[in-house]
């Protein structure tokens, strides 16, 4: 039974976001996770650097496979999850806490608009 | 329209067990259970169980079995008595090799070839050639008996602690062992179970202790349902394919379709051990002896990243290090090494680069990543 946090938004590329003021948290879902399978490497953006809403920001790579991670939203990357680099099974151990991957501030609020509700996301994964 | 793919008789006992599933040369088969780096993990401390019985069974019998056999493959046949099986290569006339298989000894004039799943078809088409070439061919008879058999896998250091709880008693054929536990590398012997024969071989693809089992279809069930039941008490869990490729590439075995296809031999795969030059006449022969004399045009290494990095994969670029890098050739296989936990793979460079400690860079998403070429297996056993 995947795990789909009411109280965040999603995209249909499997990213979350949890928003608090203008700095919205980002990772991947526990549906991504699961499909992706053991996580062995993660590669972060620079701190500083400036995302388009839709811009291929990271990337996962499984013993399996390689997967681009999108930006949800528009915004100069404020933070990088270290942890995650240094450890990167904490995406399929705890993808919505521990294994966040990047913080941003949101320079366009009305693109929150456009993210999914959780029952639309839980929906669209069935 | 896509062709069905087809499943082995162990097909519902995977879906029981949760099995993600992928396409396989035309098999439908279980990558994983749980996960990947769980079951690889699992096989190197305590036991694995790998479904095989996709791959292929050819008997091949009769007074001429012996030569033809010497004459077609490259290792030498003669060295197996009764109850034994030895790693080999089929190769064709320009030295290429059609398959890397073992070769077992079941009977007198009676022996086993065990075949890759992804071959069955060409390997049987060119055995089939190569006996009717044969002279004394009527004295041999090959027999594609693939879809008759299915196989397990049983791997590492526990195995042979419940190995006999499994499939007690004492050897009907083959190696004449008083229980299974007592079959030492490449041993064979024919054990009776429930009523029905099985053939179990002292043989494995992982770099652990273990064995493997053929029995007929209807029979390879139980085989199946009997490891997992004694096994689970000494921490068995079963194992796809994602952990059966993660252990072969840190031991350096082989896989056909990435270190060795029809226009790569034995030796430029770094196999010349599998080679028996000595024994007389065989497909290939001539073809091997003259590249042993002139050299190699590429060499089948091992390598291991240097530095945390994404990891290398089957296609990537091989790159010279330094500050003019020079194409120096291609990766075979790679992967996430779960025991050493870096990037490792195998792959094909020019024999001047071929050397332990030669540093190299793997081009991985546009840049290129240290590594090192290192000895082969990469992964040994700590003592």
């Amino acid at each position: 039974m995947t795990n789909v946090p009411a109280d965040l938004r999603y995209t249909k590329s499997h990213e979350w976001v949890r928003v608090l003021g203008d700095t919205a948290t980002i990772g991947i879902t526990d549906h991504a996770q699961h499909e992706l399978t053991d996580v062995v490497y993660v590669e972060l953006p620079a701190a500083g650097r400036q995302l388009k809403a839709g811009e291929s920001c990271a990337v996962v790579e499984s013993v399996k496979t390689a997967s681009d991670i999108y930006s949800p939203l528009t915004g100069e990357v404020l933070e990088v999850n270290q942890a995650v680099v240094a450890n990167p099974a904490l995406v399929n151990s705890d993808p919505y806490a521990d294994g966040w991957f990047l913080k941003l501030r949101v320079a366009n609020a009305a693109e929150l608009q456009t993210l999914l509700q959780a029952d639309q996301y839980a929906a669209q994964i069935g | 329209m896509q062709p069905k793919l087809r499943r082995t008789h162990l097909f519902a006992a995977h879906q029981r067990l949760g099995a993600r599933l992928i396409e396989f040369g035309g098999w439908e088969m279980p990558v994983q259970y749980s996960s990947i780096l769980e079951e690889h993990l699992a096989v190197r401390n305590a036991a694995g169980l790998f479904d095989i019985s996709h791959m292929g069974e050819v008997l091949v019998t009769g007074p001429g079995a012996e030569r033809f056999l010497n004459q077609t493959l490259t290792n030498d046949v003669r060295k197996l008595v009764v109850g034994l099986g030895q790693y080999t290569l089929l190769c064709n006339e320009a030295g290429g090799v059609m398959d890397d298989l073992y070769a077992y000894c079941l009977a007198e004039s009676e022996y086993l070839l065990i075949i890759n799943a992804s071959r069955i078809q060409a390997d049987v088409a060119w055995l089939r050639e190569r006996l009717a070439a044969f002279p004394e061919r009527a004295r041999a008879t090959l027999q594609d008996a693939s879809d008759s058999f299915g196989a397990v896998a049983v791997q590492g250091p526990r195995v042979r602690g419940f190995i006999d709880c499994c499939f007690p008693g004492a050897a009907t054929g083959g190696t004449p062992v008083a229980k299974a536990s007592e079959l030492r590398k490449n041993q064979l012997a024919h054990l009776g179970f429930g009523g029905d024969t099985i053939l179990v071989a002292c043989t494995g693809y992982t770099g652990e202790d273990g064995f493997e089992v053929v029995a007929r279809d209807d029979v390879i069930v139980a085989v199946w349902e009997r490891l997992l039941e004694v096994g689970a008490t000494h921490g068995l869990k079963p194992c796809g394919l994602g952990a059966r490729d993660t252990l072969r590439t840190e031991v350096c075995y082989p896989l056909y379709g990435h270190e060795l296809d029809e226009n790569t031999t034995p030796l430029e795969a770094g196999l010349g051990f599998f080679v028996a030059f000595d024994k007389g006449e065989f497909t290939g022969h001539a073809a091997l002896a003259e590249q042993k004399a002139s050299g190699v045009a590429k060499r089948c290494v091992a390598f291991k990243m240097t530095g945390r990095s994404a990891p290398p994969r089957t296609h990537y670029t091989i790159w010279s290090s330094g500050a003019s890098p020079v194409r120096l050739g291609t990766v075979t296989s790679g992967t996430q090494s779960p025991s050493l936990r870096i990037g490792i793979g195998l792959g094909y460079v020019s024999p001047e680069f071929a050397r332990p400690d030669t540093p190299v860079a793997i081009e991985i998403r546009g840049q290129h990543a240290p590594a090192v070429i290192v000895p082969k297996p990469i992964y040994r056993k700590p003592v």
